[in-house]
């Protein structure tokens, strides 16, 4: 070790006073679940950090029922202005256990503590404060004045940002006037049984957050539930599409924020400090397991060269390992299915003459790694250009036009994010205003705000989380 | 040209009018017009797509008769094969349309409605003929529609004033999310209420730039003639395609085409339309489910076709 390497520099768990055991949190009490109860293991270490109960359909039943009871006679009841108290209580609950969160989430997910610390959890407490602040407005959110709330919303969320996603879930659902169940996903449920014991602490009303864990079923019989009024689902393309089957010819009402592909555009008078340090923000954050990752690179033909040399140079610097550890830039990848899938993608991605090159880091023995991976020479009819990998690799393909980077960016059935690094105003503004996408960068990347609307085009879903938009989704005009 | 007819109207009618058939001139177009000595030019009614008015290429019409079970028209039935020559006019047209500056489109929808007032005599004649209303209640409801059509245009530059946002985030961005149109809008129209029917589905479709093709439900004649407005309105080919026919046959190709974004089913209530919502959710298209689904005449209806996009802009620290 010479002065120039990184010291270890691990956040502590002692924080932590997990238990050994979860149940449902439904009613505003624990209870044990009716399906065979399953482990969560930190992906860094494959070491399980708890055990957690599997809600049957049994379960579900009463957790919409006591969603139902929570949204009748009190939550449905109350003034909004009480309902954002609520919430503003969360908020601060949340700002004061953030250390705690953040280590929890890091064990729990594999990603970077600076991540969950900087990121993840400060937007969790802004979200839960912002939407507050809505409660007592709505009239304002566009649907008339005196817009009323659907009723019980079941919720399903991923586990690439578990509590992230539950805020984005609950804050605009419960300012609204909902009640919600919401289903974390079966390998990321610490968080959400701890964000259980804050509500308790903020003293919100029993039922009007019911939090149950399980698989796919659990979410399955959840969404069919026939009591239920609203449906939010983030997650891939095919489960979205399984549900809106689902729930065609009810009176339900579905938001879904699904898979993307996103294109990050880089002109050759792009700023490539700043582009080359957007490039890897844009597929490395949260080792690349983001829906609206900057996951096809299209770079313009005279400054590939130079972009991919540069790139390299800057991802060789990137440090792999401990999500615990301050240090840290790329953790571990959530699952062995995950790693599986990336690692089939990106094999297939060679076999179809990509060239790929992976950063020159060493992977832990213990638990579920991949080196952040740029593939070359990628045709936009390639495997790894169409499907979404959901993991740190970049395809990388080229454009000499600006029409010819729209035509590019466009050819997906996906359309959730994008970015485009130029320093001309007047073509970013252009490039922009043809992108077919729902969120769009320029000169940035990954950046979020609950007051800024997020949510895809086409295949990528529909409905927007955040800002005015994202609190229509959870309302219904007035009478 | 025409192989084969199908009647909408019962049994003992669809004989009457294949005798009235063979016995030509007999039908109310003549009888209407009997006190005249000169012969009427009757019109052949075909599909619109891409600007164009073919006939269905499988060669297929469907007779109309007026309230009395008279010939009226032959009016094309669409095929499979003509939603798709439509869909791909339509998606060709959308970029263009949505490009177009929101003054542009409100004046060619004023046009629209310009055009209409222009020939209401004839759309008020058509609705009478067919629907059974009586003149003074036709002529209301297509007055109705012209309002409509004028109503939508004014909206073109404001839906973004009210459907957008400057959003106020916690850093150096200068952050905007604007509605642009959802795309290429398959649209299944009510069943009642002819040209007023028609055009509180396919206006709304229209003012932020999508591009649409449209089952028209009750009232075949009256879109037809909309699409002849259309077409001398300056409103680009493509943008409107019509396909009259049995929407029952139509909407499903339409449903599952995965290259239409949304499928409003305002006029399916009488179709399977839940395995029509079924299969749109295997390309995640936007669905408006049957009456009451969303009401006419709101922005809610017009905002329903559309898509937030949020740009986020760097700001250069100083």
């Amino acid at each position: 070790m010479t002065f120039l390497d990184y010291a270890p520099a691990p956040e502590s768990t002692s924080i932590l006073g997990l238990r050994d055991e979860y149940g449902l949190f439904i009613g505003g009490e624990w209870r044990p679940g009716g399906g065979t109860s399953f482990a969560s293991v930190s992906p860094s270490t494959e070491r399980q950090i708890a055990m957690f109960a599997a809600a049957d359909e049994g379960d579900v039943d009463a957790a919409v029922a006591a969603a139902r009871k929570a949204y009748r006679n009190v939550w449905g009841p109350m003034s909004g202005r009480d309902r954002g108290k609520y919430l503003f209580r969360i908020a601060r609950i949340l700002q004061e256990r953030a250390r705690e969160l953040a280590v929890a989430e890091s064990l729990d997910n594999g990603k970077p503590i600076k991540e969950t610390r900087d990121a993840d959890v400060p937007l969790v407490a802004q979200w839960f404060f912002h939407c507050a602040g809505w409660a007592d407005k709505l009239d304002w959110v566009g649907l008339g004045a005196n817009p009323q709330a659907h009723g019980v919303a079941a919720q399903i969320i991923p586990w690439n940002f578990p509590l992230l996603m539950l805020s984005w879930k609950i804050a605009p659902a419960l300012a609204a006037g909902n009640t919600v169940v919401l289903k974390p996903a079966e390998t990321t449920p610490l968080t959400a049984m701890l964000f259980a014991d804050i509500c308790q602490q903020a003293g919100l009303p029993a039922g009007v957050v019911n939090l149950i864990t399980g698989a796919g079923e659990t979410g399955s019989a959840l969404v069919r539930h026939p009591d239920v009024d609203k449906v939010a689902f983030t997650g891939s393309t095919a489960v979205g599409r399984e549900i809106a089957k689902a729930l065609a010819g009810t009176s339900k009402k579905l938001t879904l924020e699904l898979g993307g592909k996103g294109a990050n555009i880089v002109f050759d008078d792009a700023p490539l400090d700043q582009a080359i340090e957007g490039i890897v923000n844009g597929i490395f954050f949260n080792q690349g397991q983001v829906c609206c990752a900057g996951s096809r690179l299209l770079v313009q033909e005279n400054i590939h060269d130079a972009v991919m040399d540069r790139l390299k140079e800057r991802m060789a610097t990137l440090r792999l390992g401990d999500p615990l550890d301050k240090n840290t830039d790329v953790g571990a990848i959530n699952s062995t299915a995950q790693l599986e899938r990336i690692t089939r993608l990106v094999d297939a991605g060679i076999a179809e003459g990509g060239e790929a090159w992976s950063a020159p880091c060493e992977l832990p023995k213990e638990g579920y790694w991949f080196a952040p991976t740029v593939v070359t020479g990628v045709e936009a009819s390639s495997t790894i250009a169409r499907e979404e990998i959901f993991g740190p690799v970049l395809s990388v393909l080229t454009f000499r036009t600006p029409d010819e980077a729209i035509a590019k960016a466009n050819n997906t059935p996906y359309g959730l994010s994008a970015g485009i690094w130029s320093d001309k105003g007047s073509r970013v503004l252009a490039v922009a205003d043809k992108l077919r996408a729902g969120v769009v960068w320029t000169n940035t990347f990954n950046k979020f705000d609950p007051a800024s609307p997020f949510g895809g085009y086409k295949e990528s879903g529909y409905g927007r989380e955040g800002g005015r938009q994202g609190m229509q989704a959870y309302l219904k005009g007035g009478k | 040209m025409a192989t084969s007819k199908t009647s909408k109207t019962a049994t003992a009618t669809k004989a009457a009018a294949t005798e009235a058939t063979t016995a030509r001139p007999a039908g109310s177009r003549a009888a209407a017009r009997a006190a005249s000595a000169r012969l009427d030019v009757p019109k052949t009614y075909k599909l619109f797509i891409g600007g164009a008015f073919p006939r269905s290429e499988s060669g297929r019409v469907t007779e109309v008769t007026d309230a009395r079970g008279r010939f009226v028209a032959n009016v094309a039935k669409a095929s499979r094969k003509d939603a798709r020559e439509a869909v791909r006019a339509a998606r060709k047209a959308q970029p263009g349309w949505a490009g177009a500056t929101a003054y542009n489109r409100g004046q060619v929808l004023y046009r629209v409605a310009e055009v209409l007032e222009g020939r209401k005599a004839q759309f008020v004649d058509e609705l009478v003929q067919t629907s059974g209303l009586t003149a003074a209640r036709a002529a209301k409801q297509v007055e109705a529609a012209i309002d409509l059509w004028v109503w939508h245009a004014g909206w073109t530059d404001k839906i973004a004033a009210i459907g957008g946002n400057a959003n106020a985030v916690a850093g150096p961005y200068f952050n905007i999310s604007v509605p642009e149109p959802t795309g290429v809008v398959a649209i299944i129209a009510p069943q009642s209420e002819g040209l007023l029917g028609l055009t509180s589905v396919v206006a709304p479709a229209l003012v932020m730039g999508n591009s649409v093709v449209v089952v028209p439900g009750s009232a075949p004649l009256s879109a037809i003639s909309l699409a002849e407005v259309l077409a001398t309105s300056d409103m680009p080919g493509g943008v409107v395609n019509v396909l009259t026919g049995d929407a029952a046959e139509l909407a499903p190709w339409l449903a599952s085409h995965a290259d239409v974004n949304a499928l409003d089913l305002t006029g399916a209530g009488s179709l399977d339309w839940i395995s029509l919502e079924q299969s749109a959710a295997d390309t995640l298209k936007r669905v408006i489910r049957p009456e009451p689904g969303i009401a006419p005449e709101t922005p809610q209806r017009i905002l329903a076709l559309t898509e937030t996009k949020t740009i986020w802009h760097t700001k250069s620290r100083l």
